[in-house]
């Protein structure tokens, strides 16, 4: 029943997403935080830096291991399977009917619509994950490094997630592991 | 080989290495277009076009939709799952071993940290997806979708109220979706 009703809530979240791994975001929180109480919106943020820096696409590492802590590798695969079938089912259908439906001007009016409400949601988030996150004068000064790096710097999304790693033990064996009491 | 067997091998390649989500498969179906007769790069285009402005994550709506390009219904089917198996089974041996270091103090500080970079990470995210969305280049100009900010600061404060901050986000995609058709925006 479990692995059901994880494949279901994944399937809502799938149909319900316009964009990628990121656009899913409030979403997520809204199904597996808020409603289903799944996990804390500290432990979706662990799950999204473990999405981000492993190969794949990061909605379906991020549904991968929600199903895990949950119901374990059977809930892992439901979860995937969830969040992937919307996606097969609906572009199976529009790849069959192309080409009416990329001129419709309907579809090119709502999307113009859908990307705002995709700019307020995301602005949301982020200042939700920022009060969660930025808890310490530590948390602020990595967010801020890795937010000029990210900025004006090349270096890659997955190093910089590795770097801040590095330097939280770093920082954490310097202070004797006080930071964390 | 056929081609269900190579379109497998090279869906699961793509799972296996490209590490960013969605984006990050992009050059592995550049690939795919250049080495095999499946689908041409402006297909691919069209492909990437559609899978954003579909539901669903991106990386398996292109994944989907190159595989059914290539053997109908069934191969979209079987790229999508291809490309996922990877991930399922890094994610799960991943989870694995943290789930028995919860308390462990150097995850704790590793992720201490993790935390405030991926904020960051995700606010530059959002910056990307404001420049995406909200502006616009024609005739060389480069122009800002007035409309679609308004709606979007509109949106945002409803956000912000007690009685509709609870509300599923779906219902702000709806509700956006016929604003814009009814005011042909």
């Amino acid at each position: 029943m479990e692995c059901l009703d994880l494949f279901l809530t994944f399937f809502r979240i799938g149909i319900l997403t316009f964009g990628g791994g990121l656009t899913m975001l409030p979403m997520l929180k809204y199904e597996l935080v808020e409603t289903k109480k799944w996990i804390s919106e500290e432990r979706l943020l662990d799950c999204y830096a473990i999405g981000q820096c492993t190969p794949g696409i990061i909605a379906v590492n991020t549904a991968t291991y929600v199903g895990y802590i949950k119901k374990g590798v059977i809930g892992g695969i439901s979860a995937t399977l969830g969040m992937i079938s919307p996606s097969i089912l609906i572009i199976t259908i529009v790849a069959m009917f192309l080409n009416s439906f990329m001129n419709s001007p309907i579809l090119l009016h709502a999307l113009v619509g859908i990307r705002g409400a995709v700019c307020a949601l995301m602005l949301n988030t982020v200042i939700s994950l920022a009060k969660k996150s930025l808890i310490s004068k530590q948390a602020i000064g990595i967010c801020l490094v890795t937010l000029v790096l990210a900025l004006f710097s090349p270096v890659p999304t997955i190093c910089l997630i590795i770097l801040a790693g590095i330097a939280g033990v770093i920082l954490d064996r310097i202070q004797g592991g006080k930071s964390h009491e | 080989m056929n081609d269900a067997l190579l379109l497998i091998w090279e869906f699961f390649k793509t799972g296996l290495f490209a590490i960013g989500g969605g984006p990050a498969t992009i050059p592995f179906l550049i690939n795919i277009a250049n080495t095999y007769p499946w689908f041409s790069k402006p297909e691919l285009m069209d492909m990437i076009a559609i899978s954003e402005s579909t539901p669903g994550p991106v990386g398996i709506n292109m994944a989907t939709y190159a595989g059914f390009k290539t053997l109908g219904p069934f191969g979209g089917i079987v790229s999508t799952l291809s490309l996922t198996l990877p991930s399922i089974v890094i994610i799960i041996i991943i989870a694995k071993f943290l789930e028995g270091f919860q308390e462990n103090r150097t995850v704790k500080a590793i992720f201490g940290s993790i935390k405030p970079a991926v904020t960051a990470l995700i606010a530059v995210a959002v910056l990307n997806i404001f420049e995406a969305s909200l502006i616009y280049v024609e005739n060389d100009v480069t122009k800002v979708r007035i409309s679609s900010i308004i709606l979007a600061i509109i949106i945002f404060l409803f956000l912000q109220w007690d009685k509709t901050k609870k509300l599923h986000p779906a219902i702000w995609f709806l509700s956006a979706a016929i604003v814009g058709i009814v005011l042909q925006l």
